[in-house]
């Protein structure tokens, strides 16, 4: 079949599965537009900024767990997307991102729109491609694909010269890729599993320590087996939330810098430590010398490179959670009643010590997140902004299944849960999706409001609007003596009429009694979104908070 | 602590940037590095020489396999390998010094590769100590300019 570059670009991200790909147009991809106009089985949607589409696909793979699809021009387009890249790298996601670039011909000449993409996103990226030749395309597109999906995910950039796009070529996708130097370890050792099993008999106080890699395989049920099998407590960090029933008896919520007390005393006090698809993060461990100090430690991860990157390992397991845990499974056997005084133990902190707020007639950013739990019968896709709202969204929501929770995580990008949210509700068309905001992040990509509208979709958006850049104030109210230096957001505009004007639904809420009925009233909103704007104490702080730098056990707790 | 790795990668465009950026942002000390193709036209061979600890070391290689186009990382402890480093050397020379510069190159089987009126070129080929002290000998003479390869190595024996 003879096809241009561009045609034959499109046809190999049918063949990779993609039915949907979030984008912007311009010059140097304009060829691959045209060829979109024509193409059946595929719907682009048209963002309104390029960091709003990488955001997007990055949410529908989130939700999904498919490769998200993005696409921008050369130059400022490309450069648009950069933000979302990274994002998308930080948290290993999935991710496919398609730029145009200028002519080979005018390559290295400073031309009009001309960056170094494959430079600019060699950092961020796990592999990226600069194409000149149109005969490369299937075999790149289908080598990118392979390599965003598989081992540990994460985002690819394909860099397209214009030439390449118009250029006939014979289109044949091929049926497998040939790359001698990537072959992900799938399969734990059985020595290190064996030793992994020792250590799980010998211990008397466990903890596991689940990370977003638990998501990224699918490995939920098997943590679950795992966990009730051994019967040992879970912790999640924030990327593994719904990485394991919030609601379980042997869930011990979220660890680290903004986790519960009773997670962070349990790390601090443990025997062993199972840590499996996470990376001791330092928004987890706090100070690194003092992290669970008195604990051997498992760790299963996908990514050699992770292992023994920030904490000496006892037991390491290279190979993917699901594949490992049921090995696990398989063979661990635990005598009844072992862990009961260590079960003990921390029910008694999670009774002295639980995750709270004060509950008076003031309008608590807390109690909404509660609220929404309770309408949304903690069936919804929450996806976050960035700061407060992110660590309420996390505390307050009870996750129970995996993919319903959409944070950016490792690179914290505030604008990063709207646009995520409008990739999840394509991904998840009947699911009930919403952004949990601040004011501030909220007006970092809200022209995606265009978008949302355009579409029709249903999401709505939380803004717990504390007219204030809240965390940040947070830790100078705590760490700068209430220095207020430049977090003061009064000048906020009306975001309802904001929403209004992009044809959107929106409710101002400043009162307690009102938060139920406004959050049914959205409920109810099918045809296009729904901002509500929840004015909420100003100075509120998240608790706990462990100052940067602390042991994860010498928390603020209010 | 010192160590030399061989990185095998595929010859495709970009490769080196990815090497360098990554030991950049990672905070790894680079000594020195070599590349050149090897026996097969499409593969290169680095031979990078770190400053690091053993877990610095072992965080080097894994990063560096988590490169696509990088093929094969492999430490090369000195005992099992052969190692070298090219210098050339260009050194004051006059009627009076001539003789003494030769002696030197004699010793450490150099070679003078180009004469002018005041001044020589050396060509040295060893490992990095003797270049190293092969230089300091020579300048009490005065080195005008100087340039080194950086080191390059090769399992001995039938290994990889
Ligand atoms: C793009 C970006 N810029 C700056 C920051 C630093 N930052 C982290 S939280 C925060 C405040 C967020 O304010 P808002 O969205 O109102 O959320 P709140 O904390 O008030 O809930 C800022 C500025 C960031 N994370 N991302
Ligand atoms: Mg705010």
């Amino acid at each position: 079949m003879e096809l241009t570059g561009a045609e034959a670009l499109l046809e190999s991200l049918k063949h990779e599965g993609v039915d949907i790909l979030f984008g912007y147009p311009g010059g140097q991809i304009l060829p691959v537009y045209d060829a979109l106009y024509k193409v059946k089985g595929l719907k682009h949607i048209l963002t309104r900024h390029e960091q709003g589409a990488a955001h997007a696909a990055d949410g529908y793979a989130r939700a999904t767990g498919k490769v998200g699809v993005c696409m921008a021009t050369s130059g400022p387009g490309a450069t648009n997307l950069v933000t979302g890249i990274a994002t998308a790298y930080m948290d290993s996601i999935p991710m496919v991102a398609i730029t145009g670039q200028v002519g080979t011909a005018f390559l290295g000449k400073d031309s009009f729109q001309e960056a170094d993409v494959t430079g600019i996103t060699q950092p961020i990226t796990k592999h990226n491609y600069l194409v000149k030749n149109a005969a490369d395309i299937p075999r790149i597109v289908k080598e990118a694909f392979h390599i965003a999906r598989t081992g540990r995910p994460g985002p690819v950039v394909i860099d397209v010269a214009k030439d390449a796009q118009v250029h006939k070529i014979d289109f044949k996708y091929p049926d497998s890729v040939d790359l001698p130097g990537y072959k992900p370890n799938l399969k734990g050792h059985p020595r290190q599993i064996k030793a992994a099993f020792k250590m799980i008999d010998i211990a008397r106080k466990p903890v596991i320590y689940a990370g977003g890699g638990v998501i990224a395989s699918n490995a939920a049920k098997e943590l679950l087996e795992f966990a009730e099998k051994c019967n040992i407590p879970v912790t999640t960090t924030l990327m593994g939330l719904g990485a394991f029933p919030d609601t379980h008896k042997l869930s011990l919520h979220m660890l680290g810098m903004h986790g519960t007390a009773y997670a962070n005393y349990a790390v601090q006090e443990c025997d062993l430590l199972i840590a499996i698809g996470a990376r001791f993060d330092d928004r987890v461990t706090g100070h690194l010398p003092t992290f669970a100090p008195k604990a051997k430690h498992i760790h299963i991860d996908v990514d050699p490179a992770e292992i023994g990157k920030n904490i000496k390992v006892d037991v390491p397991i290279v190979g993917d959670a699901k594949q490992i845990l049921k090995d696990l499974i398989a063979k661990v056997e635990i005598e009844k009643g072992k862990h009961d005084a260590w079960l003990e133990q921390i029910a008694e902190w999670k009774k002295k010590f639980p995750l709270t707020y004060k509950k008076d007639k003031e309008l608590r950013p807390q109690y909404i997140i509660e609220m929404i739990d309770e309408v949304t019968g903690g069936e919804a896709i929450i996806c976050t902004e960035v700061g407060q709202n992110q660590m309420w969204a996390a505390q307050y929501y009870k996750y129970t299944k995996p993919r319903t929770w959409i944070s950016s995580g490792g690179l914290g990008t505030m604008g990063y849960g709207f646009p995520a949210a409008i990739g999840a509700q394509f991904g998840r068309p009947d699911a009930i999706v919403f952004d949990i905001a601040g004011d501030g992040s909220i007006q970092m990509n809200i022209q995606e409001m265009a978008t949302a509208v355009n579409h029709k979709l249903p999401i709505k958006i939380a803004v717990l609007n504390n007219c204030y850049l809240g965390m940040v104030r947070q830790w100078q109210e705590i760490l700068y003596e209430k220095r207020y230096s430049q977090t003061d957001m009064c000048d906020n505009p009306d975001l309802v009429k904001i929403a209004e004007a992009y044809g959107a639904a929106g409710m101002r809420i400043t009162k307690v009694d009102e938060v139920k009925k406004a959050l049914n009233e959205a409920l109810k909103i099918k045809d296009r979104p729904c901002l509500l704007d929840f004015r909420v104490t100003k100075e509120e702080n998240v608790f706990p908070f462990v100052p940067p730098g602390q042991a994860i056990n010498e928390m603020l707790i209010d | 602590m010192k160590h030399t790795i061989s990185v095998i990668v595929e010859n495709k465009p970009g490769v080196l940037q990815r090497v360098a950026g990554l030991f950049s942002r990672r905070g790894f000390n680079i000594d020195s590095l070599a590349v050149g193709t090897t026996e097969k036209p499409d593969i290169s061979r680095m031979t990078i020489v770190v400053d690091g600890d053993e877990q610095t070391l072992e965080q080097i290689t894994k990063q560096l396999h988590k490169q696509i186009d990088i093929l094969k990382v492999f430490d090369l402890p000195y005992e099992q390998a052969v190692e070298r480093e090219l210098a050339l050397i260009k050194v004051h020379a006059n009627d009076k010094t001539r003789g003494e510069i030769t002696q030197i190159v004699d010793i450490f089987k150099a070679k003078i590769v180009d004469v002018s009126e005041d001044s020589v070129i050396i060509e040295v080929s060893a490992e990095k100590e003797k270049v190293e002290s092969m230089q300091k000998l020579l300048e009490k003479f005065g080195i005008q300019e100087l340039v080194r390869t950086g080191k390059i190595a090769l399992q001995r024996g039938s290994g990889k």
